[in-house]
């Protein structure tokens, strides 16, 4: 009996480990299932980066660009899938007294202008409407590839923008305005054709929270480097360039993104303490309620960084064999082979021919449109006041 | 998670540097590869020309020219090697017989410089000449501009009919030419454009050896646009391909002239070396080129009696008429193993040497009503020479009490004095005091070789300007006129009491009544 009992104990037991061990599989399974749901499901990163303020003393609004373009740069997105628009030269201005260079640090510790950048988007062609056309893919026909933004429903994309802003508006380039609404719809246009996948929005210029108020597509999250009512200040000048290097907000956010690698796990929260008021005079604001995800589980390199489709395949590749280019090379050597009179070179300057060519004659076209009705008319009423009769006097 | 982000981050960055790595692998192993070697049919020349301009400045002119023996008009090339594959699809697919494009900062200026090889206007120039071929020329100029900007990061995409011509005369071909009609030809440029290292960035890129090897490592855009002017082109053209000039080859020429200013970038001293314009040396040739030269003008101006003095000294030089003058060079051939041996590295040097000066130079400037200019200068003068000096000042205002009562006269500026030593044609003997005539013995000589002169100019009537001293006066009318009148007539309106007067009633005898009643001093009717 008690041999029983300890038997049945035992099986007890036995069960009870079998279901706990079960229970365990079970639940971490149901962990990594619910893991997947936090993840981004991203292939692929954009970066629209804005400065739009023109000027020397602006300096400092090229420099936050710069500085974000370069650390965007580093953790991973190449050019190609960068748009960068600046909306005047500071590097190659002649008030620069280092030409090709953007500092952030006094002192000219940092320059982030670097050797290897790609302005997309410069001086005057920086405007609300291309910016718009950017966003929303209705660009024209000849436009090149890197003026585009060719994101599709996988994008995360990050959008950076600076400037002088005031409530619901951003200032371009001293003429004309942004409003939070264009920006918003233009947002909502890109959800609707299935432009992004998440999209971030930074802005530093004064009151930039009014700028994210009005959004209502899903899947946006939004910082600011001021409330409403709030201007945000710039940072440190320096001496020798003689302006303001930096804006306080962007200073702690590149001081923030040195210390990110492409592998490092910081979450957005971490980014939402970045500038406190004690640093930033401003009160920095964001946005979280159109995203769906919760900030601590989205990493920052899920916008800063790049995600690579890397795809790992054991079979070999054989390349073309040496010969086949020698021989296609040869035919191209026999096709292009011997004109049969030479050719000469243009003279560059043939006086006796230029002064004996004829103007060609502009094409002449039948007068149209306004001209030909105008003629009509006059000669309707002629006829209507003289009658017919009185055609012999013109003819 | 955490783990394979950043193990698909280290094989996305492994990868990226897989690529370059299997790209210039590949390159390499091509002419290797092959036992029977056919000439490659794309070749790359480069060369660095360094000037010493008259002013103390120095131009260096790079050029890198790829020559394509190819057919580019047939479609299907697919196999580019030295050639830019971007270049080579923009010509096939517009069909272009020629393609100058040039970005500029800054102005050449010819009186202080000397001829300029190749000018560019400022800002950015962009001609083409297109194939006959081609059926509407507008709208391949427009598709071809835009292409541009997203190739070189340049508002190019702003050329339009407003600022594209059709020239008739000049900008002819540059290349292999038969017939010549100027309707396939199109200009424009944006003087408004700027040159930064955005544009020197895909520049660089196009350069089989990028900036990796050869003379391109000199190429930083730190220091090329620290100068007093910079321009970058490239130049497309059809060539012959051999001396008979029955085959057309295509030629990529790609060009950056720079000036470094003497005080800028030199700090006043008129020495260079490579190093101090580009911050680099030269290590090695690029192993793509076929040619890799540095070419020195070493033709003496022998201003000041100043020789230039080249280190290292040169193997060979270089002898020909250049501009309408005939030009000495000296050559540096960085594929000759002999030029960059021991040191590694080759960092080209100019000194001037000039005798030992002797002159003297004193000046003291003014300080408002204590004390006046003084300069005094010792110079000497070369024969048969005009010498020109020349002061720069400004002109102050005075108190208006310091003016004189007749200003509009002007002030005087002293005579400038000139004394020298004059050779004499003849000796003279040495003066004796007593016995010599008065006019003889002014001045003091030690030797008969020499006499001494003193000379004045005329002195300078400055025209300062002038205030106009009668405004005071016409200032105080007019105020005063103004105020009376109208505050005036205000003071009047509000301190004057009114009262009602009665109509007059009564006819001529209540009048008459009425004046003696006023006389009498008694209530009127």
């Amino acid at each position: 009996m008690a041999v029983s009992h300890c038997f049945s104990r035992a099986a007890s037991a036995f069960t009870a480990v079998l279901l706990f061990s079960f229970g365990c599989v079970a639940a971490s399974h149901i962990e990594d299932q619910a893991e997947q749901f936090f993840r981004s499901g991203h292939t692929n990163n954009w970066a629209v980066l804005v400065c739009t303020s023109r000027f020397w003393f602006n300096y400092r609004h090229v420099a936050n660009t710069l500085s974000v373009y370069r650390s965007v740069k580093r953790l991973g997105i190449p050019d190609s899938h960068i748009v960068l628009m600046l909306a005047d030269d500071m590097a190659c201005n002649p008030r620069n007294p280092k030409p090709a260079t953007v500092f952030s640090h006094k002192n000219m510790e940092l320059n982030v202008y670097g050797d290897d950048v790609e302005v997309d988007y410069r001086s005057y062609e920086v405007t609300v409407e291309n910016f718009l056309r950017v966003l929303t893919g209705r660009i024209p026909p000849s436009t090149p590839r890197s003026k585009r933004l060719l994101s599709d429903d996988r994008s995360n994309i990050l959008i950076y923008m600076t400037g002088h802003g005031g409530n619901g508006f951003l200032k371009f380039q001293d003429s004309e305005e942004i409003t939070n609404i264009e920006l918003a719809d233009a947002f909502e246009q890109m959800w609707q054709k299935r432009r992004y996948n998440e999209l971030l929005f930074i802005i530093d210029t004064c009151q930039g929270a009014s700028m994210y108020e009005r959004f209502y597509s899903p899947n946006i999250m939004a910082l600011a480097s001021s409330q409403v009512g709030e201007d945000s200040l710039s940072h440190q000048p320096d001496p020798a360039i003689g302006v303001h290097l930096m804006d306080r907000y962007t200073f702690y956010v590149l001081e923030f993104l040195e210390e990110i690698n492409p592998a490092s796990q910081t979450n957005m929260n971490d980014l939402f303490q970045v500038c406190p008021k004690s640093l930033c005079v401003s009160t920095p604001g964001h946005r979280t309620d159109l995203f769906q995800r919760d900030p601590k589980n989205v990493l920052i390199t899920d916008f800063f960084g790049s995600v690579r489709k890397v795809e790992i395949t054991t079979e070999t590749i054989n390349l073309q064999q040496d010969s086949e280019i020698m021989e296609s090379s040869y035919k191209e050597d026999q096709m292009d082979e011997e004109l049969m009179e030479p050719l000469k070179y243009a003279e560059q300057l043939p006086v006796a021919q230029i002064i004996h060519q004829k103007p060609k004659l502009k094409d002449w076209h039948p007068p149209g449109g306004f001209i030909l009705g105008l003629w009509a008319l006059i000669i309707m009423v002629f006829f209507k006041t003289y009658g017919i009769k009185h055609m012999k006097f013109i003819f | 998670m955490g783990a394979s982000a950043a193990g698909k981050a280290e094989v996305a960055a492994g990868m990226a540097a897989a690529m370059p790595l299997a790209l210039f692998v590949l390159l390499l192993l091509g002419p290797g590869g092959w036992c029977l070697a056919e000439p490659q049919r794309d070749s790359l020349r480069e060369e660095l020309v360094i000037t010493p301009l008259p002013s103390g400045d120095v131009a260096a002119t790079f050029q890198f020219r790829t020559r394509w023996d190819s057919e580019l008009q047939r479609e299907g090339v697919s196999h580019y090697r030295l050639f830019p594959k971007a270049l080579g699809q923009l010509i096939s697919k517009y069909s272009l017989r020629e393609l100058h494009l040039s970005f500029t900062q800054g102005f050449w200026r010819t009186r202080y410089w000397g001829p300029p090889f190749l000018q560019a206007p400022s800002g950015a120039e962009l001609w083409v000449w297109f194939q006959d071929t081609v059926t509407n020329v507008d709208k391949s100029w427009k598709e071809l501009s835009n292409v541009l900007s997203g190739i070189f990061c340049a508002s190019l995409n702003f050329i339009d009919s407003t600022n594209t011509v059709t020239p008739t005369a000049s900008f002819k071909p540059l290349g292999l030419a038969n017939d010549t009609d100027h309707y396939f030809l199109r200009y424009a440029v944006l003087p408004r454009e700027v040159v930064c290292t955005e544009n020197l960035t895909p520049w660089k890129k196009l350069l089989p050896c990028s900036s990796k090897a050869g003379l391109s490592v000199l190429l930083k855009a730190d220091r090329l646009f620290h100068t007093s002017y910079h321009s970058q082109a490239v130049h497309i053209r059809p060539v012959c391909r051999n001396a008979r000039c029955t085959s057309i080859s295509w030629e990529l020429r790609q060009t950056l002239s720079v000036v470094f200013d003497a005080f800028i970038t030199g700090q006043g001293k008129k020495d260079w070396s490579l190093f101090r314009m580009f911050s680099r040396t030269l290590t090695e040739p690029c192993p793509l080129a076929s040619e890799s030269r540095v070419y020195v003008d070493i033709t003496n101006y022998n201003q000041d009696n100043e020789t230039l003095e080249v280190n290292p000294p040169p193997t060979t030089t270089y002898q020909d008429v250049i501009l309408g003058t005939r030009k000495t060079y000296a050559i540096y051939d960085l594929l000759d193993t002999a030029t960059i041996n021991n040191s590694r590295n080759l960092n080209i040097q100019l000194k001037w040497k000039r005798p030992a000066e002797n002159g003297y130079i004193h000046y003291q400037p003014a300080q408002d009503r204590l004390q006046p200019h003084l300069l005094e200068m010792l110079i000497q003068l070369p024969a048969n020479s005009v010498t020109k000096v020349s002061i720069q000042f400004e002109r102050a205002l005075l108190k208006w009490t310091e003016y004189t009562p007749d200003p509009n006269h002007g002030f005087y500026v002293s005579p400038s004095v000139l004394s020298a030593l004059v050779p004499s044609m003849v000796a003279a003997k040495p003066v004796d005091w007593e016995e010599s005539p008065l006019f003889n013995s002014l001045f003091p000589v030690s030797d008969g070789s020499n006499y001494f002169v003193r000379l004045y100019t005329e002195p300078l009537l400055v025209n300062l300007p002038t205030p106009d001293f009668s405004m005071p006066y016409n200032v105080i009318c007019l105020t005063c006129t103004v105020v009376a009148v109208c505050y005036g007539s205000f003071y009047n309106l509000l301190t004057r009491t009114f009262h009602i007067e009665e109509p007059r009633t009564g006819g001529l005898a209540k009048r008459l009544a009425n004046l003696i009643r006023r006389i009498r001093g008694v209530p009127l009717l």
